[in-house]
C-alpha cells in the first residue's frame, strides 16, 4: 500500500515541471520582452531597458532564468502584477475562496441530484425515468454553459425577480472576511438576512456551474449501476433471497460507485475552467473573472501565476483521486 | 442444383459493412435525429448566402432591437428579430452555421491527423519517444481545456484563427491517447505479425496494416470532437477571446447579451439554442456511432 502511494506520488513531478515549463515558456512566447511589456506603449530608451532586463535576470540564459522560477516558485513567489504590482499568490489567494465556494456548492448540486438520478435511471432501466434523465443530461451535457446562465438570469432574476443578478452579497450588507466563504462569513456575522442574501446570490452561479457534472454523473452512475446489475454476485444476492433494496443499495452500489468516484474527482478541473465561465456572467468575483480580466489588461504574471496553481491543484487533485481509489479498489494497488 | 448453391451462398454472404452499420445505427432513434440535424445544418452553412433573408452585417438602424415576427412589433422582415445595431438575427445565425461547422471541421481535422500521427508512431516505436509523447500529452490534459486554450490565446492573441488553433491543440491528448492504445492493442496479432513477415515497412506497417483497425474510436471520438470543438470555440467567442465582432459567430453574438436581457431576450435565446441544438446533434450521432462500431454490442 505504501508503495503504491509511493510510486503515484512520484508521478506527479513529471506533470508538475510540465506545466511549470508550460507558464514559463508563457512569458517568453508573447511578441517582444516582459520590459516592453511593462513599458507599454510609451517605450523606454535602451539604457534603462537593459538596466531593467539585467535587474529582472533576463539577461541570463534560459535554464537559468528557468531554474530562478522555479526556485521561486517552490518558495510561493510568483512575481508581482503588472497592474496592483501586488504578488501574484496575495492576488489569487484573495479571491479563490470565493471560486472554492462557488465550485463546492456546485458540486454538491452535481453529486445530489446526478448520482440518484443516475441509480434510479439504472435501476429501472428502459423506463419514462430512465430516457427522461438521459434526454435531460444528453442535453446538458451539451449546454453552452454562458448562454445556460444568461438563461437563468433572464427566467429566475429578470422574469421571476427571485435572485440578484450578480456579486456574492447585497450591498446592504458590510461583512467582515474571516473565512473568505460568503455563506460562513454571513452566518456567522449575526446580521438578520445576511446569510439568505449571499444563499440567493450563490444558488444561480452553482446551478449554472453544476450542470455540466450534473449531466456527467448521472450518465457514469448509471451505465456503471448497468455494468454492475449484470454481475453474478448481485445475482446470487437476489437468489440468496434479499430484498431487491438491499442488493441495489448494498451490493451493487458500493461497487458502481468506484468510477463514479474517480469521474467525480476529474471533474473538478472541468469545474475551474467553468468557473471562468460562470463568475464572468454573474460578476463572482473569484479567480476566473480574475484570470480572464489579467489576459484583457495582459498581465502576463498574473496569467501565469494563475494558470500555474490552478494546473498544480488539478494535479494534486488528480493523485487524490488516483490514491482514494487504490484505497476503495485493492485490484489498483497490486496490479500496474 | 448449381443455382440453389448460388442462392445460399448469397445468402450466407455478410451484409454490406454499410448496410450492417446503417442497421445498427438506425436502431437509435436519437442518433438518427441527430444525423439528420447535422445534415441541415450543413445545408444551411453551404445555402447561407441563399437562404439568409439579408446581409449578416446591415444594420437596419430604423429597426433597433426588432422583435421577433410573432410578437407586437415585430414584422416578417425580420424573422427572429434584429440586435442592438440593426442586424437581423436569423440572417447571422445561417451565416453562424458556417462559422462553427467550419470551426469543427478544421479542428477536427487538425486533431485528428496530428493525434493520429503521433499516437500511431508512439504506439508502434515505444520507448523513449512514446514516454515523451504520452507526457506531455499528459501535461496537456491536466490543464483544464478552457484555460489552456486561453493560455494560448493569450500567447496569440485574440482572433478565430487562433482560437481554432488553441482547440486543436487542446483536444489533442484524446486522439493521441485512443490511437497509441488501439495500435499497441493491434500490434501483436497474429496478422500484424504475418505482414512484417512479409517485409513490411515501419511505414507501411503503421498506416497500412495497423491505422485501417484502429479506425472505429476514432470515428467517434471525431463525431464527439465536433461538438467540443463548437462549444469551446463559442465560449471562446463569448469572452471576447475568439472570432471578434462584428464576425456572426454564435458566441461572439452573446457576448454583450447580457446588457440587453431585460429588454431583449431574442438577441440573449436564439444563438445559444443554436449552439445548443448543433452540439446535441453531434453528441447523439457520436454516441449511435459508438453503439453501432462497437463490436461488444452487436449480436
Amino acid at each position: 500500500m505504501i508503495q503504491f502511494f509511493f510510486r503515484r506520488f512520484l508521478h506527479i513531478f513529471p506533470a508538475f515541471i510540465g506545466v511549470t515549463l508550460l507558464t514559463f515558456s508563457l512569458i517568453h512566447l508573447i511578441p517582444g520582452d516582459a520590459v516592453e511589456l511593462r513599458a507599454g506603449e510609451r517605450g523606454i530608451d535602451p539604457a534603462r531597458h537593459a538596466a531593467m532586463k539585467a535587474e529582472m535576470g533576463l539577461d541570463k540564459p534560459l535554464y537559468v532564468q528557468y531554474f530562478r522560477y522555479i526556485g521561486n516558485v517552490l518558495k510561493g513567489d510568483l512575481g508581482k502584477s503588472f497592474v496592483t504590482k501586488k504578488p501574484v499568490m496575495e492576488e489569487f489567494l484573495t479571491l479563490f475562496p470565493a471560486t472554492l465556494e462557488l465550485s463546492f456548492c456546485a458540486m454538491i448540486f452535481a453529486v445530489v441530484i446526478g448520482v440518484p438520478a443516475g441509480i434510479i435511471a439504472g435501476v429501472k432501466r428502459g423506463t419514462v425515468f430512465d430516457h427522461t434523465v438521459m434526454g435531460a443530461s444528453l442535453t446538458g451535457y451539451s449546454m453552452p454553459i454562458f448562454w445556460w446562465g444568461l438563461l437563468m438570469i433572464l427566467f429566475f432574476s429578470v422574469h421571476l425577480g427571485w435572485t440578484p443578478v450578480s456579486g456574492r452579497i447585497s450591498a446592504l450588507f458590510w461583512i467582515d472576511v474571516d473565512t473568505g466563504f460568503m455563506l460562513i462569513d454571513a452566518f456567522r456575522s449575526n446580521e438578520p438576512g445576511a446569510f439568505k442574501s449571499a444563499l440567493s446570490h450563490l444558488i444561480l452561479p452553482a446551478i449554472v456551474l453544476g450542470t455540466i457534472p450534473l449531466a456527467v454523473f448521472a450518465r457514469m452512475t448509471r451505465s456503471s449501476m448497468l455494468e454492475v446489475l449484470k454481475e453474478d454476485y448481485v445475482r446470487t444476492a437476489k437468489a440468496k433471497g434479499l430484498s431487491p433494496t438491499r442488493v441495489i443499495m448494498v451490493h451493487a452500489l458500493r461497487n458502481a460507485m468506484i468510477p463514479v468516484i474517480t469521474v467525480i474527482g476529474l471533474q473538478t478541473g472541468v469545474l475551474l475552467a467553468g468557473a471562468i465561465l460562470t463568475e464572468t456572467i454573474f460578476a463572482w468575483p473569484g479567480v476566473g473573472k480574475w484570470i480572464l480580466e489579467s489576459i484583457n489588461r495582459r498581465d502576463y504574471p498574473s496569467i501565469q501565476g494563475g494558470i500555474l496553481i490552478i494546473a498544480t491543484l488539478i494535479i494534486f487533485v488528480n493523485l487524490g483521486v488516483d490514491l482514494l481509489y487504490g484505497i476503495i479498489n485493492p485490484r489498483i494497488r497490486y496490479t500496474s | 442444383m448449381s443455382e440453389t448453391s448460388v442462392a445460399t451462398r448469397a445468402a450466407l454472404a455478410p451484409p454490406h459493412p454499410l448496410k450492417e452499420f446503417w442497421k445498427y445505427f438506425s436502431e437509435n432513434r436519437g442518433a438518427v435525429i441527430g444525423l439528420y440535424f447535422i445534415i441541415f445544418a450543413i445545408l444551411t452553412a453551404v445555402f447561407a448566402d441563399v437562404l439568409a433573408p439579408h446581409s449578416p452585417f446591415d444594420q437596419y438602424r430604423e429597426a433597433l432591437l426588432q422583435p421577433p415576427v410573432w410578437m407586437d412589433g415585430g414584422s416578417t422582415q425580420f424573422i427572429l428579430g434584429t440586435d442592438d445595431v440593426g442586424r437581423d438575427i436569423m440572417s447571422r445565425l445561417i451565416h453562424g452555421a458556417r462559422l462553427s461547422l467550419f470551426v469543427g471541421v478544421i479542428v477536427v481535422t487538425l486533431s485528428l491527423a496530428v493525434g493520429i500521427i503521433l499516437g500511431v508512431t508512439a504506439g508502434y516505436f515505444g520507448g523513449i519517444y512514446e514516454i515523451l509523447i504520452m507526457r506531455l500529452m499528459d501535461i496537456i490534459l491536466a490543464l483544464p481545456s478552457l484555460l489552456l486554450a486561453l493560455a494560448i490565446v493569450a500567447i496569440l492573441g485574440p482572433s478565430l484563427q487562433n482560437a481554432i488553433l488553441a482547440i486543436a491543440i487542446v483536444v489533442l491528448p484524446h486522439y493521441v491517447r485512443l490511437t497509441r492504445a488501439s495500435v499497441i492493442g493491434e500490434k501483436n496479432k497474429d496478422y500484424v505479425t504475418a505482414s512484417r513477415v512479409c517485409g513490411s515497412g515501419p511505414f507501411r506497417m503503421m498506416f497500412s496494416v495497423l491505422l485501417p483497425n484502429c479506425m472505429a474510436p476514432l470515428i467517434v471520438q471525431a463525431t464527439l470532437g465536433f461538438s467540443t470543438a463548437i462549444l469551446d470555440a463559442a465560449a471562446l467567442g463569448f469572452l471576447g477571446m475568439g472570432a471578434q465582432p462584428p464576425t456572426p459567430e454564435w458566441g461572439a453574438m452573446l457576448a454583450n447579451a447580457l446588457q440587453f436581457i431585460q429588454r431583449a431576450w431574442w438577441v440573449v435565446t436564439f444563438p445559444g439554442l443554436a449552439i445548443l441544438l448543433t452540439v446535441l446533434a453531434f453528441n447523439l450521432a457520436g454516441d449511435g456511432l459508438r453503439d453501432a462500431l462497437d463490436p461488444k454490442m452487436k449480436r
